[in-house]
């Protein structure tokens, strides 16, 4: 018998995302608005159906254009009445905050929730490095939290942390970097059929080995693109749902788990991260399989992440996930299980998570143009985060 | 002084100054829990195995092997100039209690996982010593009368 109280009484019924850019000089608030209110309207709502708000992270301390708007300035922007909100960076992933909202519609607590999630790190770190570290930036500053053990060694960035679990994986299981390059280079192949994406040129395995080295072995074509956007997801109660416009997409399951350490470095298995368990959680709510699934939106803030996902959630063997993917094929738009299929933040840029799920619907409402999965897909599955956070949603369209 | 990076300095309180202020005695240390000796890290009031309340920081060996590693081409931080070898190592007196460091005393091209280290301490203001990995020569020589 399957927990389903929360997944079978919550559904996406609708998505919006504003104009998604390089250093686009618009008001993060602006992108928010714009992504909301297309959301709502996707859905076939107006902002007074509108009862419940949910983001990830909100308003925090966080590196410029981290986070681009938070839950009270949504709430007075579109003069929402609000019977629940949430807004907050610790939680299973940035995905989280949409799973927050399938708990919130399933317990009666709202109908109807608007979650966004808005960036503009392209335009606020205005082409050069993060701002306020190193010689010169301050010499009262001292590293404490999480970054107590590792910036005084100049591990200052999730690349670093990220690219020793990769180079682990490699170590047990032979993975290479030609393996580890199709993430990218499936994801530009896809970015290419899709007008919003920002980097849409054809990449070449050479072209993927002629980028410089970030921390290896991570090349620039393994990190994520920052860009300025909002995108927003409307999470419905499923008797709400029926007052939608579009066919509801049944959320059937979600994975929200963190059984392992926090850490980066303290992790058990660091040829895994806390996915793992949010992962198998998933599979724990359903009697679907991994091979019911026809899309797959998995997280490549680096390309590695992906490759974890796919290991997490059973569409490889833990291990495996270098030989699944290492001709393309497997994971191509007519391949077993297509990837990533706007270009994932490697090409169609970093909206943080919510660019996954956004991607899931429109491939589950068959609207993805050019980049469509040619299945007709019924199943999808989006995933975000890395490290100690990460969540997933499992959507089924029933019709 | 003039041959030490720039680096980014922890804040130390009354909660971690045994693990940076270790190195003026030369010594590597952690909390651990006086009921069921497990070493914590990082430092907790209580032990999250036994939940004894009871921690004591104690000197390891400073040995460690090798768990993973990069070698970073970025200039994340102005004044911490790449390349630059960041590894995790493996603490030798107890399973899955690492640390995130630099190798230092080894070509980038000479690193693997699973070489041995030795933990040497970089002096810095306030009495913080960084505690820094380097290829450990015994370990290597007493594998080798092994192998022999």
């Amino acid at each position: 018998m399957k927990a389903r109280n929360l997944e079978r009484k919550s559904a996406i019924t609708g998505v919006g995302q504003s104009a998604v850019g390089r250093r686009l000089n618009i008001d993060p608030l602006a992108l928010t608005a714009d992504a909301c209110l297309e959301a709502i309207e996707d859905a076939g709502l107006t902002r007074d159906d509108i009862d419940g708000l949910s983001t990830y992270p909100g308003n925090m301390q966080a590196p410029a254009g981290f986070t681009g708007a938070g839950v009270t300035e949504v709430q007075e922007m579109l003069r929402l009445n609000l019977n629940w909100f949430c807004g907050g960076p610790e939680l299973p992933g940035q995905l989280g905050a949409v799973i927050n909202a399938c708990a919130a519609v399933a317990t009666g607590l709202a109908r109807h929730v608007l979650c966004f999630r808005t960036v503009w790190e392209s335009t606020a770190q205005g082409g050069g490095p993060r701002a306020g570290l190193g010689a010169g930036g301050g010499g009262g500053f001292r590293a404490s939290g999480i970054m107590e053990w590792t910036l005084p060694f100049g591990a200052a960035s999730a690349a670093v942390w990220i690219a020793m679990m990769a180079r682990r994986h490699f170590h047990e299981f032979g993975t290479t970097r030609e393996q580890m390059a199709q993430i990218a280079l499936n994801s530009r192949k896809n970015a290419g059929l899709n007008p919003n994406a920002v980097y849409r040129d054809p990449m070449t395995m050479d072209d993927y080995f002629a980028a410089r080295m970030i921390s290896d072995p991570f090349c620039l074509y393994d990190c994520d693109a920052p860009v300025d956007g909002s995108t927003a997801i409307i999470v419905s109660a499923t008797d709400a749902a029926r007052d939608c416009r579009k066919t509801p997409l049944r959320v059937e399951a979600v994975g929200s788990a963190l059984r392992g350490r926090p850490s980066w470095d303290q992790f058990d298995d660091l040829t895994t991260m806390a996915l793992r368990d949010a992962g198998a959680m998933l599979w724990e709510r359903t009697d679907l399989r991994p091979s019911d699934v026809h899309v797959a939106e998995l997280y490549d803030g680096f390309s590695f992440i992906t490759m974890c996902w796919l290991e997490a959630l059973g569409f490889c063997a833990k291990g495996e996930s270098g030989r699944f993917i290492e001709d393309g094929k497997a994971i191509a738009l007519d391949g077993e299980i297509a990837l990533n299929t706007h270009g994932g933040q490697l090409s169609a840029g970093r909206l943080h998570g919510f660019g996954f799920l956004h991607e899931a619907a429109v491939q589950l409402w068959h609207e993805g143009g050019a980049r469509q999965v040619p299945v007709e897909p019924s199943v999808a599955v989006a995933a975000a985060g890395g490290g100690p956070l990460g969540g997933c949603l499992l959507l089924v369209r029933d019709d | 002084m003039s041959d030490k990076p720039f680096r980014l300095l922890p804040a130390v309180g009354p909660h971690n100054e045994h693990f940076w202020h270790g190195g003026a005695e030369g010594e590597l240390r952690f909390l651990r829990c006086d009921a069921c000796s497990t070493y914590v890290h990082p430092p907790l009031p209580i032990c999250p195995e036994c939940l004894g309340r009871a921690l004591t920081p104690e000197a390891v060996s400073g040995r460690a092997t090798v768990h993973t590693y990069t070698v970073n081409h970025h200039p994340w931080i102005p004044g911490f100039d790449p390349p630059y070898i960041v590894a995790i190592v493996d603490i030798e007196e107890q399973a899955g209690l690492r640390l995130t460091t630099n190798l230092v005393g080894c070509a980038p091209e000479d690193v693997q996982i699973g070489m041995p280290v030795k933990v040497c301490f970089e002096e810095r203001d306030e009495g913080i010593h960084i505690p820094l990995f380097e290829p450990d020569p015994n370990a290597a020589k007493c594998r080798a009368e092994h192998i022999e």
